[in-house]
């Protein structure tokens, strides 16, 4: 069954100057983590305010476990977490207090809910009494999923939960996303951080208000159309200038240690005579091997 | 070769009260490379660059930035370092040529020298149509390649980027390190703190700070043998993940 369906939805902004999201059309299974991978300007906050009945759509229909997001917006509302990129709790009201009233807001309170967010919150519970404006960063953050998930969501909403976070807190977040998921909520989670998107069950990659690809993190690696080397040398920045000049390159980029490369005409000389062009250029110790796509590689793809 | 140094720190450290954000790092940074600086957040990476680019003093320790004591001439750091944050460098409501020329003004650059590097940057951004529109209106990968211009218009012996690439696109982001490359070409010396991990490969040596101390400094390399991995991930998760303190 589907938790989140949405067909052909459109949204400008700015009298139609501006196209932030362009017939988009997917759904999310229920229970299923279900990841929106792209830049700032995508379209993501938009398609997230769709969803939680924020904003209207100009085209299109979306509907949320059943309820028609226009419609029937305020049964959508009750069944809802969502958790905005920036953050909108009361700055002056305390950890306490803030977590309080988005239970009494939704006719529940934190006792009757207290094991869904008891693991987030006992780490944040030595300052319940302070005030939400004085907390930092990854405190915020924590909070402010306890009160998107206090009234037990069916379906839960984080629009780039992860942004400005360093590599273990966001390990750790994911970790507790996967836990959510096993008590049946389904998860629709927005990032910019593509080595984040072989977390979720299923990716949109996004940009420009248009999903480019919609499927596993494994198929969408297995539809990377060619095949991918990573090479090296003792000057990556002359081994990227040189190649970059080179005719039968297609694509070539920094990735981690190595560069990404790609062939115009691939066939069996392709790999040799690279390397002796690269040699008479004057670059050593170049290492050249055969690589797996990365997301990154397949939204770079994508998107050229 | 004998490496210039650029950034130099010894036992360099800042207190708030009982608190201990940086303590006693001691590292160098040398000309022309780019150096990573790497920690979890709340480590006490902020804190350490605003003792570098004099916005800070610090509690006890040295540090000399292009040769210039940060304890005794902070104001003449600042006219010698570049600096570039995400969310601060520019005004929305000026144009993008009007920026430039705000920065250069500031930086005490002539008119005849505004005037030439203004037409530089634009062309080197290949801007010229979008010189009149508001920053405000421009795209974020544009408007980070622009901070970084700006931040350097000065021609400053280093320039401190603070997680310059968040929020856009993969193939922006590779777009704006060919720029920290010629940056480097310029003799221009880079000190960039990231989350991508993958960018720390691109760095020619980089630090992690756990608690306010520097655990580990060298080539991406050398600490990946160190930890015996083939990941900077790893790198980072063995170090940063006994971390006492997160921003919490």
């Amino acid at each position: 069954m589907n938790s989140i369906i949405l067909e052909n939805i459109s949204k400008t902004y700015n009298k139609d100057a501006t196209l932030a999201v362009d017939d988009i059309s997917f759904s999310v299974n229920e229970g299923e983590l279900f990841g929106l991978i792209g830049p700032d300007g995508a379209g993501k906050t938009s398609l997230f305010r769709i969803l939680t009945t924020l904003l209207l759509p100009d085209k299109g229909r979306a509907e949320v476990c059943g309820f028609d997001v226009v419609k029937d917006y305020k049964s959508v509302r009750g069944i809802v977490g969502y958790m905005p990129g920036k953050f909108s709790l009361y700055q002056d009201l305390t950890v306490e207090e803030n977590l309080n009233f988005f239970a009494t807001v939704f006719g529940t309170t934190v006792e009757k809910n207290y094991d869904l967010i008891r693991e987030i919150y006992v780490q944040i519970e030595p300052f319940k009494n302070r005030r939400a404006g004085k907390l930092s960063g990854g405190m915020k953050q924590k909070l402010a999923l306890c009160c998107a998930l206090i009234h037990k969501p069916k379906v839960l909403f984080l629009d780039e939960p992860t942004t400005g976070v360093d590599a273990v807190s966001r390990r750790e977040f994911w970790e507790m996303l996967k836990r959510l998921q096993e008590q049946k909520i389904t998860i629709l989670v927005s990032t910019a951080y593509m080595d984040e998107a072989t977390l979720c069950d299923r990716i949109g990659l996004i940009q420009g208000g248009k999903m480019l690809s919609n499927d596993t993190p494994e198929n969408t690696l297995n539809a990377y159309p060619e095949k991918l080397y990573a090479i090296k040398s003792n000057n990556v920045h002359k081994l990227l200038n040189d190649l970059r000049t080179y005719e039968n390159t297609l694509q070539c980029y920094a990735s981690g240690e190595f560069l990404h490369l790609s062939f115009k005409d691939e066939n069996l000389n392709s790999q040799n005579e690279v390397v002796n062009f690269l040699k008479e250029k004057g670059n050593d110790e170049i290492e050249i091997k055969v690589s797996k796509p990365t997301i990154e590689d397949c939204f770079i793809r994508l998107i050229s | 070769m004998i490496n210039e140094t650029v950034i130099k720190t010894e036992n360099l450290t800042k207190r708030f009260g009982d608190f201990v954000a940086v303590d006693a790092i001691t590292f160098e940074v040398y000309k022309g490379e780019i150096f990573g600086f790497l920690g979890a957040n709340g480590a006490g990476k902020t804190t350490a660059m605003r003792m570098l680019s004099g916005l800070s003093k610090p509690t006890s320790g040295s540090a000399t930035v292009a040769g210039i004591d940060v304890f005794k001439k902070p104001e003449l750091i600042k006219k010698n370092i570049g600096y570039m944050s995400q969310r601060f460098s520019l005004y929305e409501d000026l144009t993008v040529m009007e920026n430039i020329r705000f920065y250069g003004g500031i930086y005490g650059l002539t008119d005849k020298q505004i005037k030439e590097k203004s037409e530089e940057v634009i062309d080197q951004l290949q801007m010229k149509n979008e010189m009149k529109k508001l920053v405000h209106d421009i795209p974020l990968g544009w408007k980070q390649k622009l901070a970084l211009s700006v931040a350097i218009i000065h021609e400053p012996k280093v320039v401190f980027l603070d997680e310059p690439t968040g929020g856009v696109d993969p193939a922006t982001r590779k777009q704006f390190w060919d720029m920290i490359y010629h940056t480097v070409d310029k003799g221009i010396t880079v000190f960039v703190t990231t989350h991508y991990l993958d960018e720390a490969e691109y760095c020619n040596r980089i630090s992690i700070m756990v608690d306010g101390r520097i655990d580990a400094l060298g080539t991406p390399r050398e600490l990946k043998e160190r930890f015996s991995t083939t990941s900077m991930d790893d790198v980072f998760y063995k170090l940063a993940r006994g971390a006492k303190r997160s921003d919490n």
